[in-house]
């Protein structure tokens, strides 16, 4: 019999106090494997370069908002660009694609996220070099009030093709449009906020009644826009002039009114620019913080800021706060381990009187007492991977974060060899009584 | 010889400082595969005696042989293993580990002497204590008879060349006291382990052809005169 053998015997002669001590150790590592499971997650979805673009336009405002609602689709939009900006954007010989965005209603089952974009969105990659990939039927959307659903809609709601749903207006309560909208295609899972998002053809998004806004707010919004660029803010108000003239014609003889280009808007827009000069990417961007219509927003910068200077602290903050029960569960060992040692005097002293040495009974406490931290910790990597397993669905359905449950971060590979450490560094002490136990006082008990 | 015991002279320290003598003995002798009782009175030093011997205690001076060697001279850590390979020990208490079942407190007997575990040798010592089919079976579901014989049968685990027995028989009901002490007389006389057994009891002395009084030849107050520490 090895030392390890007997000190696993030791354990199980008490195996209640030891089964409750690796619980207490267990509980704190299941804490943490679970916090550094969501936080991989979390990083991730944030640091990875989460669109296939390499700017979002948007109108002035938060560059973090604008990506947490253009990119994760978790934010409302800030506000909305005319129509003819995004027509100005693709005419930019800088520009290669200038894919727009229109969201901020949601689908009534599930809350999903409703983005009207055109068909070039699926046509361009999701992530660098990620093609988007059809699990079930075509990859167009050029029909009014056709729609293309993420995978996850699809699990959820139990949608495939043919499937019909009204949407929500801005998420609020009670004012469900009165457009049904039909499902003609579903994403492949591409572990992006596309799994949860309703695509829409941007044409059936100005075409829901009510997304239209009067004309007079039109105008005051154009003019702000284009308050130092006459020749657009005339083009605008004449092309608004006309479409009066049309309304009050639709009221008089019943003739419909075509919405014009001013009419329109979309939130957001997404750029690509020519590869094979970078500098196109930061020049335009440069040249719209310098005005005051909008903003080009790199991808990546809000969001590694957020990480750095927010749920990076965090993240740090939770490990460390579960580090600390664990070492609290640590103490608890040394308690038990430490109590136990004056009943078990007796024992240590027939050890030592069948031929054990003072570092024969040394050891074995000690293997004792990282015994209990190793396997507390594994009982709880295990169970704290199971609940990530369990949780995971429910996790990615309230957040969207794309769980990899049985992904082992770097800091859990510290996680044994620093318990086993923290096991004999409690240990320690309980041991030492044991090495100078008196044996013949002991014997005599 | 087996054992040898020269100027043995042991006090203890007393809380107020001076010094209690328990032992002064100027010689004792043990030949090979020889069974002795030493009878003595409680408190009189028999387990002194006994824990000088196995090295578990150090003499304030004289001379421990057994097997020829002196174990007084001896760093702890040898003295152990020399303890663990030489020496087997039977307890009033039984004194066998609750965690471990009949074999494994054997095999426990066997594991720090620095030799190899014998498996075989261990249950082959259980089935001559007639406890072959308890191997299995953890103290606490034994009696107190089954008790005591898995102890002799750890105490001859690493085929020690002497036994010493502390009262083994005071714990053990009428009916089981001549079993046990003839096991243990048996089975040392099969191994050839020589055997000294300490008792007060006058009935269990008589089982031996050698019985000797520790008063006798026991006289603490040489320690007064001839004590190192």
């Amino acid at each position: 019999m090895n030392l390890l053998l007997i000190a696993w015997k030791n354990l199980l002669q008490r195996r209640l106090a030891s089964a409750l001590t690796a619980l207490s150790i267990g509980l704190g590592v299941m804490l943490m494997v679970l916090v550094l499971v969501i936080s991989g997650a979390v990083e991730t979805a944030f640091t990875q370069r989460s669109i296939g673009y390499d700017l979002i336009v948007g109108p002035k405002g938060s560059d973090l908002q604008l990506v947490l609602s253009a990119v994760y689709r978790i934010q409302p939009p800030i506000e909305n660009l005319p129509a003819m900006y995004l027509d100005e954007l693709q005419a930019d010989r800088r520009v290669v694609t200038a894919v727009p965005l229109a969201f901020g209603d949601v689908t009534q089952e599930g809350g999903f996220p409703i983005v009207g974009t055109t068909t070039e969105y699926f046509e361009n990659d999701y992530l660098p070099g990620q093609k988007f990939e059809f699990g079930k039927g075509g990859s167009r959307i050029d029909q009014l009030f056709e729609a293309i659903i993420g995978a996850d809609v699809a699990r959820q709601n139990g949608w495939t093709l043919g499937s019909t749903f009204p949407i929500l207006h801005g998420g609020a309560e009670g004012s469900l449009h009165d457009e049904e909208f039909t499902v003609v295609a579903v994403l492949a899972p591409t572990g992006t906020a596309n799994d949860r998002t309703v695509f829409l053809n941007l044409e059936s998004f100005y075409a829901i009644d009510g997304h239209e806004k009067p004309v007079d707010e039109i105008e005051k919004r154009l003019r702000d826009f284009y308050a130092a660029d006459q020749d657009r803010l005339d083009q605008a108000l004449a092309e608004l002039d006309d479409y009066r003239q049309q309304l009050r014609n639709e009221e008089a003889n019943g003739v419909a009114a075509v919405s014009p280009r001013a009419m329109q808007e979309v939130t957001a827009v997404l750029v690509k620019t020519r590869p094979e000069t970078p500098f196109d990417a930061i020049s335009l961007s440069a040249e719209l913080q310098k005005g005051f219509q909008a903003m080009a927003v790199n991808p990546i910068r809000p969001i590694q800021r957020l990480m750095t200077n927010v749920i990076g602290n965090v993240q740090k903050a939770l490990v460390v706060m579960t580090g600390l029960i664990i070492l609290v569960s640590g103490v608890s060992i040394f308690v038990s381990i430490y109590n136990s040692m004056s009943d078990r005097r007796r024992e240590i002293a027939v050890m030592r009187s069948l031929g054990a040495g003072r570092h024969h009974v040394f050891g074995i406490i000690l293997a004792e007492s990282a015994l209990l931290c190793t396997g507390g910790a594994a009982m709880g990597w295990l169970t704290g991977h199971g609940v990530a397993v369990l949780a995971s669905p429910w996790l990615i359905r309230r957040t969207g974060l794309l769980i990899s449950p049985w992904t082992v971060s770097p800091w859990e590979l510290t996680l044994f060899p620093a318990l086993a450490v923290l096991g004999i560094l409690v240990g320690f002490l309980p041991a030492m009584t044991a090495y100078r136990t008196n044996v013949a006082d002991a014997l005599n008990q | 010889m087996s054992l040898i015991l020269k100027q043995i002279r042991k006090s203890y320290r007393q809380p107020e400082g001076d010094r209690l003598p328990v032992l002064g003995i100027d010689h004792f002798e043990l030949a090979r595969g020889e069974q002795a009782a030493l009878i003595g009175s409680s408190g009189g030093g028999k387990t002194t005696l006994l824990n000088i011997i196995s090295g578990i205690l150090v003499p304030d001076s004289g001379e421990v042989i057994v097997d020829g060697r002196n174990i007084v001279s001896m760093a702890e850590v040898v003295r152990d293993r020399y303890r663990a390979s030489r020496i087997g020990i039977v307890f009033q208490t039984f004194n066998l580990l609750p965690a471990f079942t009949a074999l494994e407190n054997v095999l426990l007997g066997m594991t720090f002497s620095g030799r190899a575990v014998n498996r075989s040798f261990a249950v082959e010592l259980l089935e001559r204590v007639g406890l072959g089919h308890r191997l299995h079976h953890r103290p606490p579901r034994l009696s107190v008879g089954e008790q005591q014989r898995v102890a002799v049968a750890r105490s001859l685990a690493n085929r020690p060349v002497l036994l010493l027995a502390d009262e083994p028989t005071a714990n053990v009901d009428p009916a089981n006291q001549s079993l046990i002490l003839n096991l243990i007389r048996d089975t040392c006389k099969d191994h050839q382990v020589s055997l000294l057994m300490v008792t007060h009891s006058m009935e269990a002395a008589t089982q031996f052809d050698r019985v000797d009084r520790l008063n006798e030849f026991n006289q603490p107050q040489l320690c007064t005169t001839g004590a190192t520490s």
